[in-house]
């Protein structure tokens, strides 16, 4: 088969190139599927997962966009080892080699970043496993039975702590309120205040918190501390959060992950022999992989940008840089070091720089009547607010407050607001997810038109009370 | 299959033909929707696409899939970052959500570009889900009752008959297969064993033909509101009757201060002006019953839909007039549309009637004409109260 052997053959040429950039990835295993495949392992994040109508959906929708061509996945890999990639069958050689070239960077980024350093490999048998058993519960319970509770757990998923190193429970000084307002002189006077830790007046109450600081891995404060769950509920609710812990380094490097491997398929591509056709082929879909757009951010092209800026910048520094100690030519240095030690947040705070939102066009647009419109092109305004939207994966922050609320076992949850509303109807569609989870009354504290208001449900309705 | 290794990578392409998980979760979501539908049905019948069409075709339904709730940020009120040509500058418009044109009603959430799941329902899947929940009347039995007709149909197969019922190719085949499974695969020879024969059922059918007698009141008073729900209400009224008899027939009779037999067009359409006196419209269909819908050939339905605004000298009147239709009808149905709850004289009057023949209902918006059908074709169980 000689399109087999062409393929064989640039997998091994890219591969080789790769290697040479000083690329560090994980054994290869390429599948090559048909369409419905592709889409099955794109709606569910896995090849294997457990069965849930909401990845149908998912499912039904993009291959429906495939189907009319509106859209097509260029990519699969699945961060494990070996590592994963799914090609398309219909896909062209030239195709396949902008694939094989882009999986081998996620794969490197996968192997090397600190943020991944907790996933699981072995995560594509875990996820057989834990869909074996969920179809195992479908048959003893129910399977309406078992979709209402993991209805309830997916509602909630992401509001887990993905942090590498977790302390837990009476790090009393760590995180706790102050009343006095700081006026800062500058955005750096926080750190003189380390050295001196302001004494706290001892708590009135002595009554033992649950949790006894504010947690933020609901899943984790549910399955230690619901009097409702049943044994098969407990190990459904465990899996979900590993499955979520797994996935969420992906989410919180996507800018990050996406633009290194693009910048890497485009300068493996480069060493490549391409006939004339190929490389008007790639171009044009390269172009469409980093088409920018106006409405939003295209994490492919900002990722790209920003490491060519890095590169462009160590290679070339200023006196002023060269003066800090970097050294001329130090680019792709530079870049490995940050592919390994930086997530979306710290890259977009260390190396936007000012020039290049300019040089982008970068701005912050807003709703203003039935319009979107452009409301800041400010280079700090348009920083703060892309990190911003990836703080905690570009969820809302929760943090459970108190399993004890009023001493009669109510969940009392505050949402960390930072001058983001959340969405009041799918709040309210949520509560009563938490509290079948929880069985008794839940609150969630938030803000609504600058008033602070707490939303509760208890059983029944909701119910808001402004403060 | 087929596979070839080198050191750090495998290229494979395996036989993937078994993998259905896409389709059968897909399965599970198509399934909610319908359910929803089911659980929509309220909203549903009062569609105006339906309710306006000729009844026949499949109608598409916009249904919007179904939502995975998640606490998540309100889109509308927060600040994104976008990316300019090189030119752009504040106060840009870059995207519109077309917010002008949606109708009312609670958005279930604020982000824009919600999908919608286009689901095609049939009308018939709609009736089928509907009149499942819908009963004629269990009235007490009227002198008439004897017309009931009765009908025969074949429709079971057993081993024991008469033997002008055989059945022969069936009893040829259970010939056939015992031969067969003795090695001789042909028809001879035929045991009593073998033998098939046609079963019927009896079938009993109320007699068939029944009559609508459609009032309403087309005084200045009835808005575009009241009488949608009137049109709602019937259109899936006729239907439903349809089912359980062989001929309908349908009366449109108008009324304000007078009453007239008007077209279906007219009926729905025209308004009048003046004041209401409803009894003239009672007075109409007993003269109709009387001329053309004789009670011993034909089921009458009288229904009046009314804003409850009538003059209040003649509720009185009202009331002994639709005594004497209930005396000739299966049942009187009395339809308030009354969106408000204002005091409604004629439904104060009609409170006092008693008779399980009369039916109300007030309806305050689309839904109610659901819990109208319901409320009016419900199976009185007897013996209950």
């Amino acid at each position: 088969m000689t399109e087999h052997k062409a393929l064989q053959y640039a997998v091994e040429e890219i591969t080789e190139i790769a290697k040479g950039f000083g690329l560090d990835f994980y054994p290869m295993r390429y599948e090559i599927c048909p369409a419905d495949i592709i889409y099955t392992f794109g709606a569910y994040g896995m090849p294997t997962r457990f069965s849930h109508w909401s990845f149908g959906k998912q499912f039904h929708k993009m291959k429906l966009q495939y189907d009319l061509g509106l859209s097509q996945i260029y990519e699969l890999v699945i961060n494990s080892n070996p590592c994963y990639a799914f090609l398309l069958e219909t896909n062209t050689l030239i195709q396949n080699k902008l694939i094989i070239a882009h999986v081998l960077a996620h794969c490197d980024f996968f192997k090397n970043n600190v943020r991944f350093s907790n996933t699981r490999r072995d995560m594509v048998e875990s996820m057989t496993a834990t869909a074996e058993r969920i179809a195992e519960y479908e048959k003893i319970y129910g399977n309406e039975e078992v979709e209402r509770f993991l209805d309830a757990v997916l509602a909630i998923q992401e509001h887990i702590d993905p942090s590498l190193v977790r302390w837990r429970h009476g790090n009393e000084e760590v995180e706790q309120e102050d009343d006095a307002p700081i006026i800062r002189k500058t955005m750096y006077d926080d750190l003189w205040e380390m050295d001196h830790k302001r004494l706290k007046p001892p708590a009135e109450s002595k009554r033992k918190k649950t949790p006894a600081s504010p947690e933020k891995d609901l899943l984790l404060f549910l399955l230690e501390n619901s009097r409702e769950l049943e044994e098969w509920q407990r190990d459904i609710l465990t899996m979900i959060r590993e499955e979520m812990l797994y996935f969420w380094p992906q989410m919180e490097t996507k800018i990050m992950n996406e633009g290194w491997a693009t910048f890497w398929h485009q300068r493996i591509l480069r060493e490549m022999d391409l006939t004339a056709d190929e490389t008007i082929e790639f171009a044009k879909l390269n172009a469409n992989v980093i088409q920018p757009s106006r409405t939003s951010i295209n994490p492919y092209y900002l990722g790209l940008k920003i490491f060519e800026d890095i590169e462009r910048r160590y290679n070339h520094p200023t006196e002023e840089m060269i003066e800090l100690g970097v050294k001329p030519g130090s680019g792709r240095e530079r870049m490995f070091e940050v592919r390994e030690m930086d997530s979306d947040i710290s890259f977009i705070r260390n190396y936007l720089t000012k020039e290049l939102v300019q040089k982008e066009d970068l701005y912050i647009f807003e709703k203003k009547g039935s319009h979107y419109k452009i409301s800041d092109k400010e280079y700090r305004s348009v920083q703060d607010r892309l990190i911003a939207q990836r703080v905690n994966g570009g969820f809302p922050y929760l943090v459970v407050y108190d399993g004890d609320y009023v001493r009669n076992g109510e969940l009392y949850l505050v949402h960390k607001y930072e001058e983001t509303e959340l969405d009041v109807p799918y709040l309210e569609h949520v509560l009563p997810y938490i509290h079948q989870l929880w069985g008794r009354i839940v609150h969630l504290e938030t803000y609504v038109d600058n008033k602070q208001v707490v939303f509760s449900y208890d059983g029944k309705k909701v119910h808001r009370r402004f403060a | 299959m087929h596979e070839e290794q080198s050191e750090s990578f495998v290229v494979s392409q395996e036989n993937w033909s078994l993998h259905r998980k896409g389709y059968q979760d897909q399965k599970r979501h198509s399934d909610k929707v319908k359910k929803a539908i089911h659980n929509n049905l309220p909203e549903l019948i009062s569609e105006e696409s339906i309710v306006m069409s000729d009844g026949r075709d499949v109608i598409k339904i916009p249904i919007r899939s179904l939502d995975e709730y998640k606490i998540r940020y309100n889109h509308s009120k927060s600040k994104h970052v976008g990316q300019g040509g090189g030119d752009s500058q504040v106060g840009d418009v870059v995207a519109s959500d077309g917010s002008q044109s949606a109708g009312k009603g609670k958005q279930a959430g604020d982000q824009p570009g919600q999908d919608f799941y286009e689901a095609e329902v049939s009308l018939a899947e709609i009736e089928e889900t509907l009149f499942r929940e819908l009963e004629l009347p269990n009235l007490e039995k009227r002198e008439q009752a004897e017309i009931i007709e009765e009908d025969i149909t074949f429709n079971d197969i057993r081993k024991k008959g008469l033997i002008g019922n055989i059945d022969k190719k069936r009893t040829i085949i259970a010939a056939f297969k015992r031969n067969a499974m003795e090695g001789h695969a042909e028809i001879m020879p035929i045991y009593n064993d073998d033998l098939r024969f046609k079963t019927w059922d009896e079938v009993v059918k109320p007699q068939s033909k029944a009559v609508v007698l459609m009032m309403m009141d087309t005084s200045a008073s009835m808005g575009s509101f009241e009488k949608y729900m009137a049109r709602s209400f019937y259109f899936w009224m006729t239907k439903f009757l349809r089912t359980k008899y062989e001929k309908v027939d349908i009366e449109f009779i108008a009324h304000h201060t007078i009453a007239k037999v008007v077209s279906e067009m007219d009926f729905f359409s025209k308004g009048e002006s003046g004041g209401t006196i409803c009894s003239t419209a009672y007075e109409k269909a007993l003269d109709l019953i009387a001329k053309k819908y004789h009670p011993s050939r034909y089921n009458i339905y009288p229904f009046h839909f009314s804003d409850g605004e009538n003059m209040s000298s003649d509720n009185g009147k009202c009331l002994s007039l639709v005594e004497e239709l209930m005396g000739v009808s299966n049942m009187f149905g009395y339809g308030e549309v009354n969106a408000h709850s204002r005091y409604s004289t004629l439904m104060n009057t009609y409170q006092k009637i008693e008779d399980p023949k009369f039916r109300h209902y007030v309806l305050k918006e689309n839904k109610d004409v659901y819990y109208a059908l319901k409320k009016f074709f419900h199976k009185r169980l007897e013996g209950s109260v």
